[in-house]
């Protein structure tokens, strides 16, 4: 029963909501504010009360077709309008076409004298009056605890407000009661006691010098939402506000690779590139080529007819594409053809909130497909780690929804652990490029490697990475002896195992040819045997003829002298 | 001659105020909403005190704001009943049932406030 009655609550078919419009906030309300229902916000001097109490009306008129009535007792009518103009809301217009009710209480205590027993049967005949001429469906009582200094007798006006509120509940209009805040309570003059369904405090703070606006939801009667403090942000487009983290986990992952534009980087990372909505980082400390990388990724980017958005948090535009022409990248055409955009801003020209926004809002307006932002280490002089990693997790889940790839590049030092970013974002990217730097024999050398890249079988070897006017290029480092050489060293060591290979070779030659030599002694050796063999042979052999017929001859004339002598045998 | 009179600290002007403008030297609004009994109460103070002290000469005009809510904007109008002294001028707001005659007087410049 208990699971069922949650899941009421979560579905939040019980309590119905009334969208505000306002970028973000409907987010972490769940939905918006409670309908018919009054609703408090409270906060301190210039946190945005008002603006928030008429974004809520005028985006009532624009989005909803909701009229709205909005009771101000601290300006009057034309400030309000004109304060608000800056944010590219025409409320004249709202109110000429009777969309908008703007009325302006005025009280001044000196003017007025108490004789006796009152209400404020006067405020809400004009109220009523104001919501039956535009049918409004939204009301804004900014801020009624003017009413506290404004008339005596206090126990009065409690008793009327609590009325009002009553009131405005039977009037089925949803509004919002603006107030200041108290010391230690969230109102000045305790208001929360009467409005009790929905409380939003905003804040202001400001740490280090940078101020960050904060909302939050203190209490929501019959609804969930969203407890934390939400960073939020006044730009000329009205409230922003920013829910922390990403909703869900759910971007699309594409299978699709994109080239680095260095044909190498594209072997090593599994000889097909990044891929696209995919996250990289390279990190390195300084002058590593951690810039000359993002110059090549946008250029190939270019190439490819996309369009690229470069936040580059340290250069002006025109100093990177001069750098970018030393090393053999020029980038201005691509800017010129509108493919490439740079926004340069320094870290500490504003908070992280408006950072972000403004990358939000760039990202919404270019539409690009491919975003640096060069470095974000830099963002830590405007907030702790925690907030900068906040801050990033945000953009990149922002940048991951719509598919668009993303590069960041961070400032190691040189006395922190090469492993490890400024702001430890690593474990949110998808591939992590390594720059780092040798000295060895006296000078400097790059190398790189891939530390990690998701999804793709990538090289694990380090690469030296040379720039010239001809770009970045990798090349095998010498692997050689138990060592790794790079730049000189490794061409010295490189002619050196040359001339040892000729040496060496050289030798086998003489040693062959002496083989040979030797063969050939034996060959005349051998010939020279069988040839005194031969001739001793035929000797002997004739030798023996002539013995044989000697001894023929012998016996042949024995035979003769015997028949002579008539011998009688 | 009037001097005498209990009034004399506001008679003298009120004499050479009346040869200027002869008619409406106070005119009071009054601002209810309903005939509820603090309304009924407020005007019977009102008409009281007018008697006393202005001598027959003053105007009031009673406005219900529940039969014309819009009057209510131009006299600022938040608490009711509100009495506003139009003239003479400055324009001066009281609240309430005007059963405090001393404040209402106060109110109303016809005594200054102590």
């Amino acid at each position: 029963m208990a699971k069922s009655k949650l899941n009421k609550v979560l579905s939040g078919p019980g309590l119905a909501k009334v969208r505000t419009g306002i970028q973000g906030l409907d987010e972490i309300t769940g939905g918006g504010l409670p309908k018919g229902r009054p609703t408090l916000v409270c906060g301190s001097a210039g946190c945005g009360k008002t603006l928030l109490a008429m974004e809520f009306l005028v985006r009532g008129v624009q989005e909803y077709n909701e009229p709205g009535v909005f009771v101000c007792f601290e300006e009057n009518a034309d400030e309000l309008a004109k304060n608000v103009a800056s944010l590219g809301f025409n409320i004249q217009d709202m109110v000429t076409k009777k969309k908008l009710f703007i009325d302006y209480v005025y009280i001044e205590r000196s003017e007025i004298e108490e004789t006796g027993e009152y209400d404020l049967e006067g405020l809400f005949v004009r109220l009523d009056h104001a919501i039956r001429t535009t049918g409004a469906k939204r009301v804004v009582l900014d801020t009624i605890e003017a009413l506290f200094s404004g008339l005596p007798n206090p126990n009065i006006l409690r008793a009327e407000l609590r009325r009002l509120f009553r009131w405005l509940k039977e009037k089925g209009v949803t509004a919002i009661i603006t107030a200041e805040r108290g010391e230690g309570t969230l109102t000045r003059h305790g208001l929360e006691e009467y409005v009790a369904d929905c409380v939003i405090m905003l804040d202001h703070r400001i740490t280090e010098q940078i101020s960050t606006r904060r909302m939050r939801i203190v209490k929501y009667r019959g609804s969930l939402h969203g407890t934390n403090e939400y960073p939020f942000l006044i730009d000329e487009q009205g409230i922003v506000v920013m829910p922390v983290t990403s909703v869900s986990l759910a971007h699309p992952a594409s299978t699709e690779r994109l080239s680095s534009g260095i044909p190498r980087l594209d072997i090593m990372l599994g000889g097909k590139g990044f891929y696209r909505g995919s996250s990289v980082l390279v990190s390195g400390t300084a002058g590593t080529g951690k810039t000359s990388i993002a110059m090549h990724l946008a250029n190939a980017a270019c190439k490819r007819g996309e369009s690229c958005l470069y936040l580059a948090a340290e250069e002006s535009m025109n100093q990177i594409i001069r750098n970018g022409r030393s090393i053999g990248i020029n980038l201005e055409p691509w800017v010129k053809k509108g493919l490439l955009y740079f926004h340069s801003t320094r870290p500490t020209f504003y908070g992280l909130e408006m950072h972000l926004v403004s990358i939000h809002k760039l990202v919404l307006e270019q539409k690009p497909k491919f975003v640096i932002f060069d470095p974000v280490s830099n963002l830590t002089a405007i907030g702790s780690n925690a907030e900068v990693q906040n801050m990033l997790m945000r953009l990149l889940d922002f940048l991951k929804a719509r598919g668009i790839t993303s590069l960041c590049t961070s400032l190691t030092h040189g006395s922190s652990p090469i492993e490890m970013t400024e702001v430890g974002i690593s474990s949110i990217m998808d591939s992590w490029l390594l720059l780092r730097e040798s000295e060895y024999n006296g000078e400097r050398t790059r190398v790189m490697y891939i530390l990690k890249s998701r999804g793709m079988a990538h090289s694990n070897q380090v690469r030296e990475f040379v720039i010239s006017n001809k770009g970045i290029d990798l090349t095998d480092v010498y692997v050689g002896a138990g060592m790794v050489y790079t730049g000189a060293a490794r061409l010295m060591q490189e002619s050196k195992d040359e001339a040892e290979t000729f040496a060496r070779s050289q030798e086998t030659g003489r040693l062959k040819m002496e083989l040979d030599r030797n063969r050939k002694i034996m060959d005349a050796k051998i010939s020279e045997l069988r040839a005194e063999y031969d001739s001793k042979e035929q000797e002997l052999k004739s030798a023996i003829l002539q013995q044989e017929i000697k001894d023929k001859i012998l016996a042949a004339d024995r035979g003769i002298l015997a028949k002579k002598r008539k011998a009688d045998a | 001659m009037k001097k005498k009179s209990t009034t004399k600290r506001i008679a003298k002007p009120s004499v050479k105020k009346i040869k200027e403008v002869p008619s409406d030297l106070w005119n009071l609004k009054l601002y209810v909403a309903g005939q509820t009994p603090k309304s009924i109460a407020a005007f019977q103070n009102l008409t009281k005190i007018c008697e006393k002290y202005m001598l027959c000469r003053y105007k009031i005009e009673v406005v219900d704001l529940l039969e014309n809510p819009q009057l209510a904007k131009g006299d600022q109008i938040l608490a009711v009943p509100t009495l506003v002294r139009k003239l003479p001028v400055p324009v001066r707001k009281i609240i309430g049932d005007l059963s405090n005659t001393e404040r209402v007087l106060v109110g109303l410049d016809l005594r200054p406030a102590k």
